[in-house]
């Protein structure tokens, strides 16, 4: 069998962690369940690897990398910058050149010759335990056409070995025997509206909300807190609004056809002062939110956005689902401390408890 | 009951208005003297500081229109028996029952709280008296609909009818030495007793049911902050409830008439004997009005009022309500329209809804809300259930032998028409009986054919003089904070919505409302505003039904209407309960929907919200 250098989302291949590394795994088991995630392919580690041995780089990078001091950040750089050059410079094998043209081309075809795509690294060190490695390497927004497109995918091979990754791993003691890199080409989403959604309240830690906050453009903003989101907090269960603020939302990160790059704009006076969701797009992220959270067992902090180019009602897509860990512990303590629901004194119910917890009726049918 | 007093150290307490006193309320020109047309204990100034003290809210819930004298019986029986429950039944620990009164015409309550010390005396006893109920729940329900049924069928044998010119021979030999007047005292006075019965069975386990409702709901709210109202009610409603029978009982009429081909026969719906007499010609008629025949027995005995008032016309009665309601059933089938309720969505809603919160629980807390759900689950049906049979069925009957004694009077000249009665207060009702088998067996005239017509239509006047100003929603000072879970419940009365009354109509968006959030889901549609049931015709097919308040037995029209907005009522609504029913939007107690909004208005409803938006 020949070595799968490339692997859609959507294959229904199984998603092999040393194969796609984490963020890809992520997306093929995502895609796998049914969620909406952006169309696309992972480039394999397989596809790395046979790049790094077939030219000799990898023997290469082994010396370079001997015996190197941490502390010596100078030579460090220069080791970096030599095996970039290195990654960036050698011809790829025609298999694995043949195997991601082809896959981008079948991409091209899906979704239509004028779209995007962002590339991103997909380390196999990511989302290990220890390694809280997500976001070291680099993701390129808003390509066009192969050149650009199988550029990128040779520089995300290539922050494989940045100076801070390299510190990092050395500092850690990560052994580079084995270290690969898988790179996923996905649709770029022309968003309208974007944010996250948390599937507890975190504030509290009350596991019966959904949090999310929302803006105008590309998410990044967001995340970043660079605008004022408006925040809603939804009944996980009812899925209706319980609290809501209305963000600033004075700026939004949109394409620009002239350039081909996003950029910020002003929001008009009049979208800034009203919510950027309509209730069925509410709940439609919310559901969104509890799906992932079903699927993988515990909270889950998403990025979610409404894609421009599709249709409504397929239109929300999910860019990133992962466990929500620090309110989810926190929450937990939360709940332990609290006493466990015993009806506040002085209302109408505080008697009954006595009452009620000693009784099931005799004859319930 | 407790409702929390007035913030007395005023530190941080905002300055709130107060609502007028009940001497400040302008008597409306033409209704001097109201205070005389009912009893003395029931009108306010005849208890020394009671109407300048307490805050009174008024319950147009269930008196939304002015009483005439002799329907003041259903206030009395209804507030006075739950009143027992509280305070003499079950010692209900905070909260004995509600004081009420009379004024201008309508009904005003204050709930009556358990002075802070003499609580705890009250759980043990509490503890073992509902302990007794809840573990023997369905056993003593059982028993309950007996007793129920029992006096219905008591009031139903009682007969009033013209005495006759001269005793029958029979009696005569039979030495019964009475000449048949006694019949009518006595089951004057049996009818009463009757009725009065059926109301203190009324809430036997009113109280309960809403008791395990509530410490369900206090529950809910700690455990998931801001869970919302309809997602509780809908963990314990029943879906399949005696209250909906009628209104099924119907759609498995008009699907028979269907599949029977008889829907020419219901062109004309209001003339019934013809109606009736075009299905009996027809093949399969002489089945279909079998069934028809059936379906009366108790399920006619539905009212499309409230049950409270001497004019709610009941279908027993008034045929053409429910041969319309088939009528209009028939159409959509003959449309494809599915007209049944979705129960089995219903229940698998319910399910899902269940299931999902007790995943967010684990440990204690999760056996706790199983107990307290499993509890309310079982005794909350019954609240809305009991109304079946007492407010449709016993009242129905009540009013229809109320009826069949005015009959008897106005035979004997004393009014024009049977309904005339309902001007006397239940006392002169006595007192005229006496003038009536007076008169009749001195063989002289009574005096009543040349009192009460004069009286009568000046009471008449004084009643129509009420009728044109719509009660205050509350009077006097409210307390800092509505705490009292029964009046927020029942009546949707927060703190909120004390304060919105008090802001009257200044304040808040344009063109929005605002009222509970009691059923989910948004739509827009077209307004058709109804201020009584005589109106239900004209509503259209997606119209947004928008009325003061509704009845259980509007059931049939809520197959035609988009979603609800209602002036009047909590969550627990009858708005409220049917349109979670039927899956519409409904926001209830807004307050003031039905006088503004105007029929053909476009409106948006959110109940999930409690938003309306009048968009044009």
């Amino acid at each position: 069998m020949p070595e799968r250098f490339v692997q859609f989302f959507d294959a229904g291949e199984p998603a092999e962690h040393d194969l796609l590394g984490g963020k890809c795994a992520s997306l093929v088991t995502m895609t796998a369940a049914g969620m909406p995630v952006p169309p696309g392919f992972a480039v394999t580690t397989a596809a790395y690897d046979a790049f790094v041995h077939e030219s000799g780089i990898a023997e290469r990078v082994h010396e370079l990398l001997a015996g190197l001091d941490p502390d010596d950040v100078v030579r460090v750089d220069e080791v970096s910058a030599q095996i970039r050059e290195l990654l960036l410079g050698c011809p790829v094998p025609d298999a694995v050149r043949t195997a991601i043209h082809g896959a981008y081309d079948e991409l091209v075809a899906r979704i239509g010759a004028d779209v995007p795509v962002a590339v991103r690294s997909s380390a196999t060190a990511e989302d290990l335990p220890d390694a809280s490695f997500a976001g070291q390497q680099d993701t390129y927004l808003w390509l066009r056409g192969w050149d650009d497109v199988r550029d990128h995918i040779r520089r995300c091979w290539a922050s494989t070995y940045t100076s801070r990754a390299i510190l990092y791993r050395l500092r850690n003691d990560i052994p580079d025997e084995g270290l690969s890199m898988a790179v996923a080409v996905q649709k770029m989403v022309n968003a309208r509206v974007a944010g996250v959604a948390i599937t507890l309240n975190p504030t509290t830690g009350d596991r019966s909300k959904i949090a999310i906050d929302a803006s105008y453009g590309v998410g990044e903003m967001v995340v970043s807190g660079q605008v004022t989101p408006d925040n809603l907090l939804l009944d996980k269960v009812m899925l209706s609004v319980v609290a809501e603020h209305c963000g600033d939302k004075h700026a939004e990160l949109v394409p620009d056809a002239a350039t081909g790059r996003l950029v910020e704009r002003e929001v008009e006076a009049e979208r800034r002062d009203r919510l950027c969701l309509e209730h069925d797009e509410l709940v439609a992220v919310a559901q969104l939110a509890k799906r992932a959270e079903k699927h993988y067992g515990c909270p889950q902090d998403i990025e979610w956005a409404f894609d421009s180019d599709l249709p409504a009602g397929e239109n929300l897509l999910l860019l990133q689902a992962r466990p929500e860990t620090v309110h989810s512990v926190a929450a937990r303590a939360t709940t332990a401390a609290a006493p466990p629901f015993t009806p506040a004194s002085g209302g109408m119910t505080g008697f009954m408890s006595g009452l009620t917890s000693s009784l099931t009726p005799r004859n319930n049918r | 009951m407790t409702v929390t007093e007035p913030t007395t150290s005023g530190a941080t307490a905002p300055a709130m208005k107060s609502f007028p006193k009940p001497s400040q309320l302008p008597v409306p020109e033409g209704a001097e003297g109201w205070e005389k047309l009912y009893p003395y204990n029931l009108v306010f100034q005849n208890l020394s500081g009671a109407e300048d003290e307490k805050f009174w809210f008024c319950d147009s819930q269930h008196w939304p229109t002015v009483f005439k004298p002799f329907e003041t019986i259903g206030g009395e029986f209804a507030v006075k028996c739950l009143g027992q429950y509280n305070t003499r039944h079950l010692l209900i620990p905070p909260a004995n029952g509600i004081e009420f009164k009379i004024h201008l015409g309508y009904l005003y309550m204050s709930p009556v709280p358990v002075p802070e010390d003499q609580i705890p005396a009250r759980v043990p006893e509490f503890e073992r008296r509902a302990g007794h109920y809840f573990q023997n729940w369905n056993e003593l329900l059982d028993g309950w609909r007996v007793k129920v049924r029992g006096t219905i069928d008591e009031m139903e044998a009682l007969r009033f009818e013209p005495l006759p010119d001269m005793v029958p021979f029979d009696d005569i030999v039979a030495g019964v030495a009475k000449d048949g007047s006694e019949v009518l005292m006595e089951n004057y006075d049996r009818l009463i007793q009757l009725c009065y019965q059926n109301w203190q069975y009324h809430f036997e386990f009113l109280n309960l049911g809403y008791l395990a409702y509530l410490d369900f709901f206090g529950f809910c709210k700690e455990a998931f902050p801001g869970i919302p109202d309809q997602a509780i009610a809908k963990m314990v409603q029943g879906v399949d409830m005696e209250l909906f029978r009628p209104d099924d009982e119907l759609k498995k009429l008009a699907t028979l008439a269907v599949e029977s081909g008889l829907q020419e026969a219901f062109a004309d719906t209001d003339d019934v004997a013809g109606t009736l007499a075009r299905i009996g010609e027809r093949d399969g008629g002489a089945a279909w009005l079998a069934a028809y025949e059936a379906a009366q027995d108790p399920w006619f005995n539905f009212t499309v009022g409230n049950g409270f008032y001497g004019h709610d016309k009941y279908w027993l009665e008034h045929q053409e309500i429910p041969l319309g309601y088939i009528k209009d059933y028939v159409r959509r089938l003959d449309e494809g329209q599915q007209i049944m309720r979705p129960v089995e969505e219903l229940t698998a809603e319910k399910d899902r809804i269940v299931a999902e919160y007790r995943d967010l629980l684990d440990g204690e807390a999760l056996a706790t809300f199983d107990a307290k759900r499993g509890l309310a689950a079982t005794a909350y049906p019954y609240v809305e259930n009991h109304n079946f049979y007492i407010e449709h069925w016993t009242m129905g009957v009540f009013w229809r032998k109320v009826r069949e004694l005015g009959r008897v009077f106005a035979a004997a000249g004393f009014w024009a028409d049977e309904s005339d009665m309902l001007y006397l207060n239940r006392g002169e009702v006595r007192d005229a009986i006496f003038d009536l088998v007076t008169g009749w067996a001195v063989g002289s005239e009574a005096t009543g054919p040349h009192y009460w017509p004069a009286e009568i239509e000046r009471r008449r006047k004084i009643f129509e003089a009420l009728a044109t100003q719509r009660p205050q929603p509350a009077l006097n000072t409210p307390p800092a904070e509505i705490t009292e879970p029964f009046t927020m419940m029942l009546y949707g009365i927060t703190t909120e919505q004390v304060q919105r009354w008090l802001a009257g109509d200044e304040g808040g968006d344009e063109g929005v409302i605002t009222g509970m959030a009691a059923s989910p889901g948004v739509v827009e549609g077209i307004a058709r505003v109804i201020h009584s049931a005589d109106q239900l015709g004209e509503v259209q097919q997606d119209e947004i039904l928008v009325a003061t308040i509704t009845a259980p037995s509007w059931g049939p029209i809520f197959g035609r209407i988009k979603a609800t907005v209602t002036d009047i009522g909590g969550m627990m609504s009858h708005a409220a309960i049917v349109c979670r029913e039927y899956g519409l939007p409904a926001v209830t107690g807004t307050g003031s929907a039905s006088t503004t909004i105007r029929t053909g208005q476009r409106i948006r409803v959110d109940g999930g919200t409690g938003r309306v938006e009048i968009l044009d």
